[in-house]
């Protein structure tokens, strides 16, 4: 098979479904339950010290 | 000698520079290394003249904001500069006896407006912010000691260049890309420096979380390497001539471009904006944030769209089919990830709405989101074939491009500029906020101007173009367009210069700031005596 059609057909499969995945993954992780309070411990960094 | 290493090798740079000059292979390159050498032997000068053989040691316990300080006037200064060329490009298309020859070609000075804006503007205002967001938010100094320094006048030094290299028609022709090869190579060597020093700086945090910003601004700086490095991928024809040929040809040249075309504008004039929209604006506002987790959810899915939008660019062209549709949807796709952080950006506002009324550096940075919502709106519609195929090659495109750039670019760095100014310089305010409100009314209204006045233009000329009489002959020639659109082009200019006038403003705001004046003024109604700085 020659490249391209081969990185075509590996892009539009395998490296979708990666991406995906990863994405998804990424939403769920943020979104897992008691990271509510990381979140805005976190949204808080700015307002630590006065310069 | 406090700069002895730095002194010799700026000097060294400059002979090397006299060579290159000595022995090029074209005029071209002769003239550009005679320029580079001249700055060089300048830099020299200064250097030595800071000489000191009993030199204070460098206090390196705080923050290193000198650096900072300098991105800020360059940042203003680069502006003024960016928008005036752009309101002079804006009056050769109106008056075309303004194109001076040669130096002075519409061919010549667009790219010069376009590098100005984006990489001299935008460029230094993302530094100076990068720097100081990082700094704050992981409670570290920068790393690297005098590299961002390095980083700093490297930087400059490339804008110097490019700027001089499209004047003297020094050019790949690659569009936002223009500069050749010897510049690009320096450019590379500037941006390495710039990782390093924002990455060691997050390795040597004292914060365990990296704050948002920090991952929008680390994705801008990356994401630009890689599509600097890929992009200028060429053969230099000689090592002492400026022409060089891209590594790749036909229709994988023009996607490789337009790949980083939009992720130009996608980790560029995004991204690295969105960094300071995450930073400035809770300060600024003095609460937090809206969602920190809707901020999060908004990096990834960013980075893992725009990087597939590009070959929007080239619909109807010679890019096989598929890869335009894949082009189309991601820019769809897009309007999600864009409009969340939209609402993230303007609802950090909730419960403290009166500060657009009372607070004009607020009112700065929510028109920036709002301008932010609308072009990301425009965008991914404009991507979609049927609408492109009216739109493209018009002016509806430069209309699309300067909201986005006038108005979501502009206004959040004129927002940070005029956050950081005060604070970096150890003033109690902004030597005028009156002044700041003019600013803002200028430029909201020099773009509603530019925008709508585009909107038109390129609607009535994609309408020209395609317009067949029942004999199936085209009705307007193409002079004919071009002819129609002279108003439109004044009414353009008008708006840029508008722009252009708060810019100027703001630089005299600014100065009078940094030399600790402050006007007396009537305060803005509603607002506290005086602004006390956010918790």
């Amino acid at each position: 098979m020659e490249t391209y059609t081969a990185m075509r057909q590996f892009a539009d499969s395998w490296g979708l479904l990666l991406m995906v995945l990863f994405f998804v993954g990424a939403v769920l992780f943020v979104f897992r339950p008691g990271n509510r309070k990381n979140a805005e411990d976190a949204a808080s960094i700015p307002f630590r010290e006065e310069d | 000698m406090k700069y002895a290493f730095e002194t010799i090798a700026v000097g060294l740079a400059a002979f090397l520079a006299l060579l290159g000059a000595a022995f090029a292979q074209d005029s071209l390159f002769a003239a550009h290394m005679g320029i580079v050498c001249v700055v060089l032997l300048i830099a020299t000068v200064i250097l030595l003249r800071n000489v000191t053989f009993n030199p204070e040691p460098v206090d390196t316990s705080g923050y290193l904001d000198g650096v900072i300080r300098y991105g800020v006037i360059a940042t203003v200064f680069w502006g003024v500069i960016g928008f005036a060329a752009g309101v002079f490009v804006a009056a050769q298309l109106a008056f075309p006896d303004l194109n001076i020859e040669p130096y002075l070609n519409f061919g010549r000075t667009r790219p010069l407006h376009t590098s100005a804006v984006i990489f001299a503007f935008g460029g230094n205002a993302l530094l100076a912010t990068s720097f100081y967001v990082v700094q704050r938010t992981t409670r570290a100094r920068l790393f690297g000691g005098n590299l961002a320094w390095f980083v700093f006048w490297g930087y400059q030094l490339f804008i110097v260049m490019a700027a001089t290299g499209y004047l003297l028609g020094i050019t790949q022709g690659r569009e936002y890309a223009e500069p050749e090869w010897y510049v690009d190579l320096w450019l590379t060597i500037v941006w390495v420096a710039y990782l390093v020093v924002f990455m060691g700086t997050l390795l040597t945090r004292k914060e365990s979380h990296i704050y948002v910003a920090n991952w929008f601004y680390l994705s801008f700086i990356i994401t630009i390497a890689m599509l600097h490095v890929v992009n200028n991928l060429a053969i230099p024809v000689s090592f002492l001539g400026v022409k060089s040929y891209s590594a790749f040809a036909g229709v994988q040249d023009a996607l490789t471009q337009w790949w980083y075309g939009h992720n130009a504008v996608g980790f560029f004039l995004t991204a690295g904006f969105l960094g300071m929209m995450y930073y400035f604006i809770p300060k600024q506002a003095g609460r937090p944030v809206y969602s920190y987790r809707l901020s999060i959810i908004h990096f990834w899915a960013l980075i893992f769209l725009y990087i597939w939008a590009g070959p929007h660019h080239l619909h109807y062209t010679a890019l096989p089919d598929w890869a335009q549709t894949l082009g189309m949807v991601f820019s769809i796709m897009l309007w999600m990830p864009s409009w969340g952080g939209m609402i993230n950006g303007l609802m950090t506002l909730s419960g403290a709405w009166d500060k657009i009324r009372t607070d004009p550096i607020i009112r700065m940075m929510v028109i920036a989101v709002a301008f932010y919502g609308m072009s990301t709106f425009e965008g991914p519609m404009m991507s979609i074939k049927s609408v492109n195929s009216l739109s493209h090659y018009t002016d509806w495109t430069i209309g699309h491009v300067h909201s986005g750039a006038l108005g979501w670019v502009g206004m959040i760095s004129f927002g940070a500029m005029y956050y950081l100014a005060p604070k970096l310089w150890g003033r109690n305010r902004l030597y005028s906020l009156r002044m700041v409100n003019w600013h803002f009314w200028l430029a909201t209204l020099g773009i509603v101007l530019y925008a709508a006045v585009m909107w038109v233009a390129g609607i009535q000329q994609g309408l020209m173009w395609r317009e067949y009489n029942d004999q199936g002959f085209l009705v307007y020639s193409f002079a004919e367009s071009v002819a129609a659109m002279k108003p439109y082009y004044i009414l353009r200019a008008i708006g840029g210069l508008m722009y252009l006038t708060g810019g100027i403003i703001m630089a005299f705001n600014i100065y009078m700031t940094i030399i600790g004046r402050e006007r007396e003024e009537a305060p803005i109604p509603g607002a506290e005596p005086a602004l006390v700085a956010a918790e």
